[in-house]
């Protein structure tokens, strides 16, 4: 017996919305064996990991916390890959804002008013669609593959804000250590009661929907989707493949920008050598965990978030190694994509040989 | 702006604040580690500290530990998860974590917190550190007695004072045989990062230095000097094992008495916030063998631990020149501990600059 893919004659409905599902159950059942071959409870550990962080609201907040630059970087994306183009660098456009939006609070200490903090958003939006206008430049103008371009600028931008938290923007009474000053608080985004999570989020999630609602609605949306799908057909209708390169660089550069602002200013304080745990990486996993919908990204941003907070309640309440994370979020994109192909394709079983090789 | 929503969510978090509960009658302890206890430096020397400590008290104590928290966000809310989880004690154990050290301690009163090698304390903050700069004044002497080419390779974390005063103490030791001993320096910003620190060996060994040391946590540098023929120092623990014809010794961090004398203190109600800077002299940075090196050498390396340990001998004692040629310390003096802790300047002899 043979166990063929076949082509489907039109997409699978049922699987394009199962798909995610299937994975995140093959993804626990595969994980439960791992626990259970390292010697933990398979139960209890997928409880600590999946189920625990959203039990209580402390850990509720964090997780909102944590999947605040993920939503805001991954719908971006979302819209991006849907048009067939191909940002890899919003890990170096978070950078960026984070930079430029840091203008104010470095440089500009004593301006303190309400304008400074929205000042602030709108220079991280700049920050980050400016070192995407790169890239978008280089592929209209020169043709030059758009991957390559945006992934090595995020290890410039990395080394100038090295750079700047080392030197210029070095904290003069911070012994030296690579880090700016700590922001005032009129430069810092209100936080909801004492607890960590902010503004950002509120944001985050009305952009999500304003671009669901482009998406869906509006002529750019169907522009969006007929050039990702078919470029040729997109030509012919007088969409430019062009315009839309830098349609798309700037607006999740942009947002990319913004959410390293927003991370800045959000929750760490202050310009520091590292301000995101490759986060913008990360939100490629989210924008295709939601199915490059805006909606779904929401989702998906909210899940990743719980595995990585999930992730640190077993490695403290178990003892498990923080390797144990990054193997379930590898898992789950492995599934995901596995899954995929069951919206175009089944499985058949062939008796026999089939007569073919 | 960071109150602005302040009242109207107040109720609503009310509820999730402050829940610590203490876990039966045992006092749990718990570690942030900046790197895995495999990196077999600076954070295997901190877990062989809490195997210690659990060995020590054992079941007066549960100890938990946290590996790889980045110096981010991230750590404040591992500290805070920590505390929440019933932690009576916590040491976090790299310079990144102080704000978020001092962040959560704010909000668990109850809870005593130990910072190793920052400078922020709290009621209930105290901060902990050990004179490694002991430690790195007499590998610079046997590195100046091994030395073919007269410089030495340093591999640094990142430019904070006690880094440069590391950087600084070895080339003085060196200095002290060798009047005309050159340092190399290279930064690799990071505590942790096992490819970078031996790129950074192999860099610094292809422009001539011939012995490598490092304030680095991973095994990288000995072994890339294991390969290429030259001589190296293990950092903060006993590396050997990596490379057991390129190393002359180690420099030792012993943590588990400290550990255990705090721990102590909180069960019997003593623990108070303070500052300690032990070295070599409070057992809190010891040598390992010294081998790999002729006899007189070790001699002379046992003769300046002995010194050091009994007070007789301080790295910092003048004359000390800067970099520019000014005088730093007189001649006779010895090196106030206030310029010590906040140092940013190079002695003469370092080729890097600040």
């Amino acid at each position: 017996m043979r166990l063929i893919l076949e082509k489907r004659p039109q997409a699978s409905r049922l699987m394009y919305f199962s798909s995610p599902l299937l994975a995140i159950v093959l993804t626990v059942i595969v994980g439960g064996l791992i626990f259970a071959a390292m010697g933990q409870p398979p139960l209890r550990a997928l409880y600590l990991y999946f189920i625990d962080p959203i039990t209580n609201l402390w850990s509720i907040e964090e997780v909102l916390v944590k999947a605040t630059p993920l939503i805001l970087i991954g719908v971006g994306l979302a819209v991006t890959f849907r048009a067939n183009v191909w940002n890899i660098g919003a890990e170096g456009q978070l950078t960026a804002g984070a930079l430029m939006g840091s203008i104010i609070p470095i440089l500009f200490t004593s301006w303190q008013s309400p304008l400074a903090l929205f000042c602030m958003l709108v220079m991280g939006m700049i920050g980050g669609a400016l070192l995407a206008a790169i890239p978008a430049l280089l592929k209209v103008r020169f043709g030059v593959n758009e991957i390559l371009t945006s992934l090595m600028l995020v290890y410039i931008v990395h080394l100038l804000l090295d750079w700047l938290v080392r030197g210029p923007w070095k904290d003069p009474f911070g012994y030296n250590f690579p880090k700016s000053i700590g922001f005032d608080d009129w430069h810092l985004l209100p936080t909801f009661g004492d607890g960590r999570v902010h503004l950002g989020l509120v944001i985050a999630i009305i952009i999500a929907l304003i671009l669901y609602w482009v998406m869906a609605r509006t002529i750019k949306g169907f522009e969006v989707r007929v050039i990702g799908a078919a470029p040729r057909a997109g030509a012919f209708a007088g969409f430019s493949q062009a315009k839309m390169v830098w349609f798309c660089f700037l607006l999740s550069g942009g947002l990319a920008g913004l959410a390293g602002i927003i991370e800045v200013a959000g929750t760490i304080g202050q310009l520091q050598p590292n301000i995101s745990p490759s986060y913008g990486f990360t939100a490629i996993i989210v924008a295709f965990l939601g199915r490059l919908n805006p909606i779904g990204v929401i989702f998906a941003g909210l899940l990743l978030a719980v595995s990585y907070i999930g992730g640190e309640g077993v490695q403290i309440e178990l003892g498990m190694s923080d390797k144990t994370t990054q193997v379930f979020q590898g898992m789950l994109l492995f599934f995901i994509l596995m899954c995929d192909t069951l919206i175009h394709y089944r499985l058949r079983f062939l008796k026999g040989n089939g007569g073919q090789l | 702006m960071r109150k602005f929503f302040g009242v109207a969510a107040a109720v609503l978090m009310a509820s999730a604040v402050s829940v610590s509960v203490m876990a039966d009658d045992k006092l749990k302890v718990g570690f942030i580690y900046i790197g895995p206890p495999g990196d077999h430096g600076w954070t295997y020397q901190h877990d062989q500290g809490r195997i210690a400590l659990a060995e020590s008290l054992g079941d007066k104590v549960e100890t938990v530990y946290v590996e790889n928290v980045p110096e981010s966000q991230d750590a404040e809310r591992t500290i805070t998860r920590l505390a929440r989880q019933g932690a009576g004690l916590i040491f976090t154990t790299s310079f990144g974590y102080m704000e978020p050290t001092i962040k959560v301690a704010e909000k668990f009163p109850e809870v005593k917190f130990e910072h190793a090698t920052g400078y922020m304390q709290a009621d209930n903050v105290s901060t902990y550190s050990a004179r490694f700069y002991e430690g790195r004044y007499v590998i610079g002497q046997i590195a100046a007695k091994m030395s073919k080419t007269g410089t030495a390779g340093y591999i640094g974390s990142f430019p904070i004072p006690e880094v440069v005063r590391g950087i600084n103490s070895f080339l003085l030791g060196a200095q002290s045989v060798n009047p005309d001993f050159k340092l190399k320096v290279v930064w690799v910003n990071s505590w942790f990062d096992p490819g970078k620190e031996a790129d950074a060996a192999k860099v610094l060994i292809s422009q001539g230095a011939d012995v490598i040391t490092q304030h680095t946590d991973s095994t990288g540098p000995v072994q890339v000097a294991e390969e290429q023929g030259v001589y190296a120092f293990g950092q903060a623990s006993d590396m050997s094992a990596f490379a057991p014809k390129a190393l002359l010794t180690s420099i030792v961090n012993n943590w588990g008495d400290y550990y255990i004398e705090r721990t102590q203190a909180v069960l019997d109600g003593t623990w108070e916030s303070g500052d300690t800077f032990g070295g070599m002299s409070a057992n809190m940075v010891n040598m390992a063998d010294f081998v790999n090196m002729p006899a007189d050498v070790a001699a002379m390396a046992e003769e300046t631990t002995a010194a050091i340990t009994s007070g007789d001998l301080h790295p910092f004692t003048g004359p000390i020149y800067k970099q520019d040629g000014s005088l730093a310390v007189g001649a006779g003096e010895v090196l106030d501990i206030g310029t010590m802790l906040g140092m940013n300047w190079y002695v003469k002899g370092v080729d890097d600059q600040l």
